[in-house]
This record gives structure tokens, sequence and C-alpha cells, in this order.
């Protein structure tokens, strides 16, 4: 155990952050201010989901980071080692296993249960920022249900690329009132956002936390005609053959060759160990030797 | 006939100093009125508080709610006076770039009002786009572009369409020709003239130019230190003044 | 149609010392519908004044103008409006019209304000120029850019457009040639034919003697020129 308290802060400022949570979980969507604290890390690193997730963490708590699906990116490693380090807790990269899971951009392809918190790292919590500069003037806009101007922004990406061209942080609105940013996840998790599990928004440098509480309701903003989609790109996981997961793409040499493989390096893992085979792939046992 | 609006004994105190005062007047459906006065005779802050903009200290703007009849303006909730403002009110600057979003489309501008009032068809919310462009005489090409690339002529007729677009029946207007070329003035006032008169429109008209009052009002309010010291119909109060400031405006005014 | 009782009007000039200058005193005329009357005086002696009283362009400082119903004098700028729009008509010396605005619209105006069809205004504006000489290929252009005898039938034929009950006309044959002289009489009495009542200044006294019933001489009220 190190000299650091629980989980690195203090347990008045934990306090003041569960409190923003449970205002948060209260009100789902509506943006909580807390008085977000300096962490040891650059903002923008996930200093808003780091103290989610200090506040949320108890010492029987088996937690799991991700970015961008991956639980081996720098970042991923450097947030579970630090609460290795200062909370002393057990680590996981096993979806399933987890009890909380931090994440950046990402939703695990595994639907979550109801006894799991989902942690996101927000950079930018406002979804009117885009057309609308004023804090002043965006929050009364959300007090007073204004939301015409987010469909704007939806009319502005057809009327420029013949679809609706946002394919993250895509605007959604939360059990029919708030409208929420759900930090830039591909717009492909968005109907995951309906789940089992807690989710809770954290953004350090806006100083901001929100939640959305188990199997609430939230609906993807559209048009009529241009009904929202959960889009990916258009084939399978050439790793471990996954038609359904999202997929990230990889130059693999200068001649253009490339490969899709699953976002969620878990998700993938686990299929490959059960002995699914993609186009490109190998037997998980060989690739481990 | 109920008055579409009906202020009565506005006030507005800027500290000591008197913004508006003792302002009271009933607009009919249908009516343009004008209000002149030279800079810091108070018609702006008039306008703002008869907008909802500015909150005056003591008076009442009554407004004929297509639900429940005259309202006070001044004392409903903020939301209400919101929904108003985008709904059967319209405001439109003197600069064109404070009542436009520059940084969005003709098209999304345009559809931005329809849009708050929960349109939700993409097409349709294009197709009147298109139509009020067209009324505005902004060519449909021009749909995609952004008023940055617009002139002030074409940024002031894109405004007009933007407010004009959920068929608003009481327009506010600051100066809706200043700044602009005079060749320029006289297509906005043209334009202006023939949707006020198609749609029924009654409207407020802030300016200075007395010729613009006199094609596009019905009646002229003029103002000097906060006070309205000459009320009337248009051709009457700049033919006939009164009084001795209004006489000296209108002598003022080069003949061309 | 038109009775007016008793008025008097002054002008106050704030400016140059407020000097007041009274220009009409115990003014009292009556014309009734199918009547034509002619304001007649010298130069200055407040025919234009007159007429400018009852359109309600000028304030009239006491007395009575009824014009059918309203009263001139006492009516609400919106009460004048309205007046002006189904029951008074003026045909100025002057075309003021919106830059830009053709000519076809400029006739048609009156009619489109009081809520006739397009179609059917549109048709009726093309009847008058015609019938006034004004060339088809200016039907679309704006008449700011017509001489000023062309301006003047473009005036007349929008003051003719709708049939006002009441009409003033100011000086509607100055600067005209004899074939159009002789068309916009013919409309006047036309106008007094349907039962419009007018009262016009004509300094083309051919033309008062042709159509006007009686004259009615305003020197006789004129302030400082009566005695």
């Amino acid at each position: 155990m190190s000299d650091y308290n629980f989980a690195y802060l203090d347990e008045q400022t934990k306090r003041m952050i569960r409190r923003a949570i449970l205002k948060g979980l209260a009100i789902p969507g509506y943006q909580v201010p807390f008085a977000s604290r300096e962490m040891p890390m650059p903002y923008g690193w996930g200093t808003g989901g780091v103290q989610v997730s200090a506040a949320v963490l108890t010492p029987d708590d088996t937690f799991k980071v991700i970015d961008q699906g991956a639980d081996d990116t720098t970042n991923a490693v450097s947030i579970r080692r630090f609460f290795q380090k200062t909370a002393g807790v057990a680590v996981t990269e096993e979806t399933g296993e987890a009890s909380v899971i931090q994440t950046r951009h990402r939703i695990p392809e595994a639907a979550l249960r109801e006894d799991q918190i989902l942690v996101y790292q927000v950079p930018i919590p406002e979804p009117l920022r885009f057309l609308e500069p004023s804090e002043v003037e965006t929050r009364k806009m959300h007090s007073l249900e204004e939301y015409g101007l987010m469909h704007v922004k939806l009319y502005e990406d057809i009327s420029q690329h013949g679809a609706i061209a946002t394919s993250y942080a895509y605007p959604v609105k939360v059990e029919g009132r708030y409208v929420m940013d759900p930090s830039p996840i591909p717009k492909f998790d968005n109907p995951k956002l309906e789940m089992a599990g807690i989710q809770l928004f954290g953004a350090g440098r806006e100083q901001r936390i929100y939640a959305v509480p188990p199997w609430t309701r939230v609906v993807s903003l559209d048009f009529e005609d241009y009904p929202f989609e959960a889009t990916k790109a258009d084939h399978a996981c050439d790793l471990c053959g996954a038609e359904d997961s999202y997929l990230d793409e990889l130059i693999v040499d200068d001649a253009g060759g490339r490969m899709f493989m699953c976002s969620d390096t878990n998700y993938c893992a686990t299929r490959r160990k059960a002995g699914h085979v993609g186009a490109q792939g190998v037997p998980y046992a060989e690739d481990a030797a | 006939m109920t008055p579409l609006l009906q202020v009565e004994n506005i006030a507005k105190m800027y500290g000591a100093r008197i913004g508006c005062t003792d302002v009271s007047f009933d607009l009919y459906p249908g009516e343009v009125m004008g209000i002149v006065g030279e800079s810091g005779s108070g018609k702006s802050t008039l306008l703002n508080c008869l907008a909802g903009h500015l909150t005056p200290d003591s008076g009442a703007v009554r407004f004929d709610t297509r639900a429940e009849g005259l309202r006070d303006t001044v004392t409903m909730s903020e939301p209400e006076r919101r929904m108003l403002g985008r709904t059967d009110w319209a405001f439109v600057h003197q600069h064109a770039r404070d009542g436009l979003r520059m940084n969005v489309s003709a098209g999304g501008n345009v559809g931005e009002r329809l849009m708050a009032v929960n349109a939700r068809h993409y097409g349709e919310i294009r197709g009147k786009a298109i139509d009020w462009l067209g009324r505005v005489e902004i060519s449909e090409d021009r749909i995609d572009d952004r008023p940055t690339a617009f002139s002030g002529g074409m940024q002031q007729r894109l405004q007009i369409a933007r407010n004009l677009v959920t068929g608003p029946r009481l327009v506010f207007m600051d100066e809706p020709t200043g700044g602009l070329d005079v060749s320029v003035q006289a297509r906005l006032l043209d334009l202006l003239r023939g949707l006020v008169r198609e749609m029924g429109l009654s409207a407020i008209i802030v300016t200075h130019d007395l010729a613009v009052v006199r094609l596009l009002a019905d009646r002229l309010m003029v103002m000097k230190d906060g006070h309205v010291i000459e009320a009337g119909l248009t051709d009457q109060v700049l033919d006939d003044p009164q009084h001795a400031y209004t006489q000296l405006l209108v002598s003022s005014v080069l003949q061309v | 149609m038109i009775q007016i009782e008793n008025v008097s009007k002054s002008f106050t000039l704030h400016n140059q010392g407020a000097a007041v200058i009274p220009v009409m005193a115990g003014a009292s005329l009556s014309v009734t519908a199918g009547e034509c009357v002619a304001l007649v005086g010298a130069s200055g002696s407040g025919k234009s004044t007159l007429m400018r009283m009852i359109y309600g362009n000028y304030l009239t400082a006491s007395g009575r103008i009824m014009v059918g119903d309203t009263d001139v004098v006492t009516a609400a700028p919106r009460e004048i409006i309205e007046l002006r729009r189904r029951t008074l008509g003026y045909v100025s010396q002057f075309l003021r019209v919106v830059p830009r605005v053709s000519t076809l619209d400029v006739v048609a105006e009156p009619l489109l304000v009081t809520g006739t069809d397009r179609e059917i205004a549109t048709e009726k504006a093309k009847t008058l120029l015609d019938r006034l000489n004004i060339p088809e290929r200016l039907w679309q252009l704006s008449p700011t850019t017509f001489s000023g005898g062309e301006q003047q039938r473009v005036n007349i034929a929008r003051g003719f457009a709708y049939p006002y009950p009441a009409l003033l006309l100011d000086e509607p044959t100055a600067s005209l040639d004899p074939t159009n002289r002789a068309t916009v009489l013919a409309m006047i009495v036309e106008a007094k034919a349907r039962g419009a009542a007018i009262i016009g200044i004509f300094h083309d006294h051919a033309a008062r003697d042709e159509i006007c019933d009686r004259q009615f001489d305003v020197t006789a009220f004129t302030p400082g020129l009566a005695a």
C-alpha cells in the first residue's frame, strides 16, 4: 500500500464528486458542475474520468481501463497502474470480470451487467458548444429545452455530405429531456447507451459530471427522412472474424495493404481463445507463442 | 379590434440617466410603425424593451398571443417569452452578423427557426429554406454557402428570411438598412414592403433614416432624450411636424 | 360625402423664432356624392393646404372634416389609414414610390391592399396604363426613371385604380398632352358618374370649367388675404 490516500484523492474531494455523481444520476443527462482537482496527469488524458473512478472505487473492486477499446495502450496502462498503486485494487483486462471500467472513446462490445460501472473520459461535455459559444446561453437552452440548434448541426451534415456524417460524439436525448454528448464514442456504440450498467461521464478540464442510470432511454437525434444509423466498417474482423464488432483499420505495409480488427481488444482475444479465426488471423495459441 | 401590441408607460433607466420613459402606444395587425430619433434618443432601448431583450423598469408590453389573447410579455415567464421570440416575433438586427450564425450555411440559418419549433423532416426544412431564399432573392445554388461568403445586402436579406420563415406576426427591426449602399437599401425596402403586405405583418422599425420610414411605416414616433415628442401618421409627421425638434429633423434632410 | 366645418390651420416655425403663420380660418365646404368642386384662389392662398388637411396629411387646428363617417381632425392614425385605403383617394402632383417596384405593381397596389385578387388587380392596372398611353414596354420598369408626364399619368392610373367614394385631385391635367388630358378628364367624369365626391385644384381653367360643378374660393378663409 502506498502513502497516498485510497485512490489518490482525499475523502472530502471524493465526497464532493460523489454528490455530483448522485445528482447526475438523479437528473439523467444533466451536466453537474464539480470542483475538478489537479491530477498528476495533463488535461486531455482523462483527468475527469480518473476523478470519477477514484470517487466510486472501493477496495473490493476490480478495475479495467480501455483506450479506444484497447487495454494495452499507454494511456490505459498508465491509468490502470495509477489505481493499482494508489488504491491497491485488483485489475483486469476481462470486461466481464471488471466492476469498474474506465473508458476513452468506446463502449465494450460485451453487454455490461447491473453490477458494473462504466466511467467515460469526456473532453467537451457540452453538445451545443459547436454552434453556441456562450456557456450562459447553452445552459439556458438546456433549462428551457431549446434544442433546435442540435438539429442545425445534423442539417449541416446532410447538406454538405448527403448524409449525417457525424460519426462520433453523436448527440443523444436522455430520458426525453436532456440532450447529451456521449463523449467521442463512435456512433456505432450509441445503441449500447441503453444498458444495464451505470454510466458516469467525467470532464476534468470543463469541470462537469453527468450520468445515465441503468436502463435509461437514450435516443440518438435524427431526421424523419434521415434516420440514425449505427455504422461501422463493412467488414469482418481479420483476426477473429467477428461481424458485429466495431473495427479499427490498420495499414500494414507501404503497398496499401490493410487489415481490419476489433477495436475492443478483449472482445477479440476472447473470441480467438474460443477458436474463432478471421481472414488474416492465426489460431490464438500460436499467436501467444 | 384588439391591438396586436399594447405598450403602456414603458420606462427604462440607466442609473440616473433616462433610457426611455413614458412610452405608450397601440399597434394593430398589419400596421408598420417607425421610431426615429438621433443616436442616444432612446429608440434602441425602447425597441429592446419591447422585444424582451431588456427588462423595463416599469410599464407593460401586452401582446395578443394566439392562445390566450393579450398577455404582458414583461411579466410572463422567460420560456414563454423566448418561445414568442422564435414563433410570433422576429428581430432583424442592424448588423446581419448579430442575427445570423456565421458558421452555419444559409439553408441551416433559415432552417434553424423551423427546427426550433420541432420540424424534423430534412427534405421539408430544405424545401422551405429554398422557398424563402427565393423570396429574398438569393439563388438556390447559394443555399449551402456560409453567410461569410455573402455581400452585406445578401446577409441582411438572409437574416430577414431566417426571421420570417416561421410566419411571425410582429417583426422588430433595428436599422434594417443601416450600413448598406443606397441601391441595396432600395432593394431591401422594396422586399420588406412586399413581405409586410403579403404576410400581413406588423412591424416596428427603428431608424434614423426618414426616407426609410416614409416608404415603410404607416405611423411614426419621434424620440428625443428618451421621450416620445411627437407621434402620428408618417406623412403627417414628416410634412406637418409640430415639435421644434421634428421640424429641425425634417428640415435637415438633404433633398435629392 | 365630404363635409368641412369651420376649419382653421396655422404653422408654428419653431426654428425661426417660433413664428406662427395662420394659413386658414373658418373654412366650411360640403361636397356630395357625384359632385366635383374646384378649389380656387391665388397661389399661396391655401388650396393645397386644405387638400392636405382633408387627406390627413396636415393636422387641422380646429373644426371638423367629415369624410364619410370619419372625422379626419380627430381620427387615430389607423382610422386615417383605413379611410385612405377604402374611401379617400388622392392624386398628387408628385409620384412617391419605392424604387425598383414595377409600374404595373405601383398601379395595382391600391387594389392589392384592399384584398383584390392579384390577377384581377393586374388586369385593371394594365387597362388603366393602356388607356393613359403608357407603352407596354415600360410596365415592368420602375416609374422613377420616367419623364414628368409619364410619372403624372402613372400617378393618375394609381389614383383611379380603386373606386374611392371620395377623391382629391391636385393638378391632374398638368404637364399632359391634349390626348391624355382628354382621357383624364373623361376618367374624372366617369368617377363623378359612379358617385364619387371630388375636390380638385386645376390651373387648367378650361378643364376646370368643363368638369367642375362649382368653385370654392379659399382666399376668403386665408387670414391676411381675405381682408
